[in-house]
């Protein structure tokens, strides 16, 4: 390949909500690109559509008008269920409450996204495995995430996001819930999995702390991308 | 497989809220089921009357009776195979509380009538040969503690005055649908005391009971009977069994009806019931759906969840429903014995419990699952926190 495509690219991106008979703009002419194996942190006061951004890139939710290319295919043209077929192959997801199935143990959890692959019981176990050997939970497999901590609710949330081995992560204030220690733990991992696995990570922050470990911050401001882009290397 | 597992677990999330809810199955299933089986026995006389056996009473009412000397012309009409008759004695046992049928009969000609009442040969013969015999079903007997052998007193209320009997053989039904409770004695018995103290109420049975020889025969058998006695001081009526039978039934058409729709109500009600917990356990797991739509898995899954979880409480329900129906049927049939001679849960009612609790736990599945489909993934995870 003699040219580089960028993993992620979005052109002139809008989007606005409904409210009744109002219409409210939440992102106006978005347009960038991310590169393979970067790792984002899109930073912007509360309000400012970074969770939006964030769900449209990660085909869960629709826009009005503009593009969206992930690894060259044009999410906004696919059906509903190409849509949940693409994202269950391409995209991990980490959120802010964890999200974990409560009746679900660990493993159970972590095994969910690999219920719709081809892989067999066996290889399913393996791959739970090595995932939850990755976040350093593979003594607690069989615990229920009433039983577990915060930050290990939210390795839980990281390994199931990585066991289907997808290329990009995205993740909503993923350390917003986590005390400094937990924090700290999670933004390593995420981390490690930017440089020793090479998955490209997006992730939405408040926390300066969090925003330092990414390579690339991007400001959004009531829906606009601020032209300063801080990037560092 | 994995989906079951979930819909398991999930079902005993909130234990309380789903204990209850299955009590309530638990409950209607009872109520329907029991409610079903009175509606059954109630037509019990129905079910088991044979298309082969007439009925023919005093056109008037059944009060007025019938000359005896019908008996010979009754046999020469054509397809006429059989003729009994009797009356009904209407006597009380000790006190007017000990309510059962019992009835006066031509007894050789009747038990032919009748192959569904089986007495053994022995008991058969001890029963013909003695005039103040008398046979008795085998609940009956079992009610009071009859045994062969015994002496019964019925006190008479249609022919008054008490009436000694000796119990020479106990009849078991030949299915489920046979009355066993009920009780008779020869007609000559009644007939020849009747001579000696009411000499105008002699020589006049209450009914005659035909049995054609073929059951295509019998509407023409029924005309042609009715057309014998046109004109005559006693004119007949005569029907089928069924329609004879139905006859008594009908005249509490009106109390079967409002039991089917009590038993219809009931079930919307735990339809209601059902509908709303599943309502209020969808509404809690919006995030949960929302997370598992995010992660890929299509409406079907969450359809699958939300109707695996309401179906599976309403089967609970109802297989506890009838495990409880059954005993508490046979209380129920025990103690209503003779009022409801076969008071039978039959296989139907069970079909229609299950047939039921499906239908119920998947309609009260439909709402919940639409809205839990319907709803976008962005605004499903914005409820979680
Ligand atoms: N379903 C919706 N209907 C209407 N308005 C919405 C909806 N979802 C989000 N909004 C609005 O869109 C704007 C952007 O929301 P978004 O959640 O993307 O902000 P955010 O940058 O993630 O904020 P925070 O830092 O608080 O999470 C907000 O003004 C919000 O009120
Ligand atoms: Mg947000």
């Amino acid at each position: 390949m003699e040219y580089k495509t960028p993993l992620v690219e979005i052109k002139n991106l809008y989007k606005s909500y409904r409210r009744g008979s109002q219409i409210i703009p939440v992102l106006e002419n978005i347009t960038f690109d991310i590169e393979d194996g970067e790792f984002l942190a899109l930073m912007g006061p509360s309000g400012s559509g970074k969770s939006t951004l964030l769900n449209l890139i990660a085909g869960i939710d629709t826009f009005d008008s503009g593009t969206i290319k992930v690894g060259g295919v044009d999410i906004a043209a696919l059906f509903e269920t190409e849509l949940a077929r693409w994202r269950s192959t391409n995209v991990g997801f980490i959120f802010q409450f964890y999200n974990l199935i409560p009746v679900l143990t660990a493993f159970g959890n972590v095994e969910l996204p690999l219920l719709l692959t081809r892989l067999s019981r066996k290889e399913r176990r393996e791959h739970v495995e090595t995932a939850l050997r990755i976040v350093k939970l593979a003594d607690r497999m069989s615990h229920y995430p009433g039983q577990l901590s915060g930050g290990q609710q939210q390795r839980v949330a990281i390994a199931r996001a990585v066991v289907a081995d997808p290329t990009i992560i995205v993740a909503d204030e993923p350390t917003g819930d986590l005390d400094r220690i937990s924090a700290k733990e999670v933004l390593e991992l995420m981390g490690r999995l930017n440089v020793e696995f090479g998955k490209t990570i997006i992730m939405v922050t408040h926390d300066p702390h969090a925003a330092e470990k990414a390579r690339t911050i991007k400001h959004l401001e009531k829906g606009i991308l601020n032209a300063h882009n801080q990037t560092r290397l | 497989m994995h989906i079951i597992k979930l819909v398991f677990k999930n079902t005993f999330r909130h234990k309380l809220r789903t204990s209850l809810t299955i009590l309530g199955v638990v409950i209607v299933i009872l109520a329907f089921g029991l409610l079903r089986t009175v509606v059954s026995a109630w037509y019990a006389g129905v079910e088991s009357s044979s298309a082969s056996r007439l009925v023919t009473r005093n056109s008037i009412s059944l009060v007025f009776p019938l000359p005896i000397s019908y008996k010979n012309k009754i046999r020469q009409i054509h397809g006429v195979k059989f003729v009994s008759y009797g009356n009904w004695f209407g006597g009380n046992y000790i006190d007017e509380k000990n309510f059962f049928a019992n009835f006066a009969v031509e007894p050789a000609s009747y038990l032919e009538l009748y192959p569904e009442y089986i007495l053994p040969s022995n008991q058969k013969d001890a029963f013909l040969r003695d005039r103040k015999a008398a046979i008795a079903g085998q609940k009956l007997a079992t009610k009071y503690g009859w045994r062969i052998g015994d002496a019964i007193t019925l006190k008479g209320t249609i022919f008054p005055g008490n009436w000694e009997f000796v119990l020479r053989g106990i009849y078991r039904g030949k299915d489920k649908g046979t009355d066993e409770t009920q009780f008779f004695f020869h007609w000559n018995y009644l007939n020849e005391t009747l001579k000696k103290t009411m000499p105008l109420r002699a020589d006049q049975p209450g009914f005659y009971l035909v049995g054609v020889s073929n059951t295509n025969l019998a509407e023409e058998v029924a005309v042609a009977l009715d057309k014998t006695f046109k004109n005559s001081l006693a004119e007949t009526l005569t029907e089928t069994e069924k329609a004879f039978q139905l006859s008594f039934v009908s005249m509490s058409e009106a109390i079967v009806v409002a039991i089917q729709l009590v038993s219809f109500v009931v079930i919307i009600v735990i339809m209601a019931v059902l509908a709303n917990t599943m309502a209020m356990t969808a509404r809690e797991r919006i995030g949960e759906y929302a997370v598992l739509k995010t992660l890929g898995f299509g409406g079907w899954y969450i359809a699958a969840l939300i109707f695996g979880e309401s179906l599976f409480i309403a089967m609970i329900g109802c297989i506890i429903g009838i495990a409880f129906t059954f005993p508490i049927a046979k209380v129920f049939g025990d103690t209503m014995g003779t009022y409801f001679p076969v008071f039978n849960v039959t296989m139907k009612t069970i079909y229609l419990d299950a047939g039921v609790s499906l239908f119920v736990g998947a309609v009260a599945a439909v709402i919940p699952t639409w809205r839990a489909i319907k709803i976008r993934i962005a605004d499903g995870l914005r409820r979680i926190g």
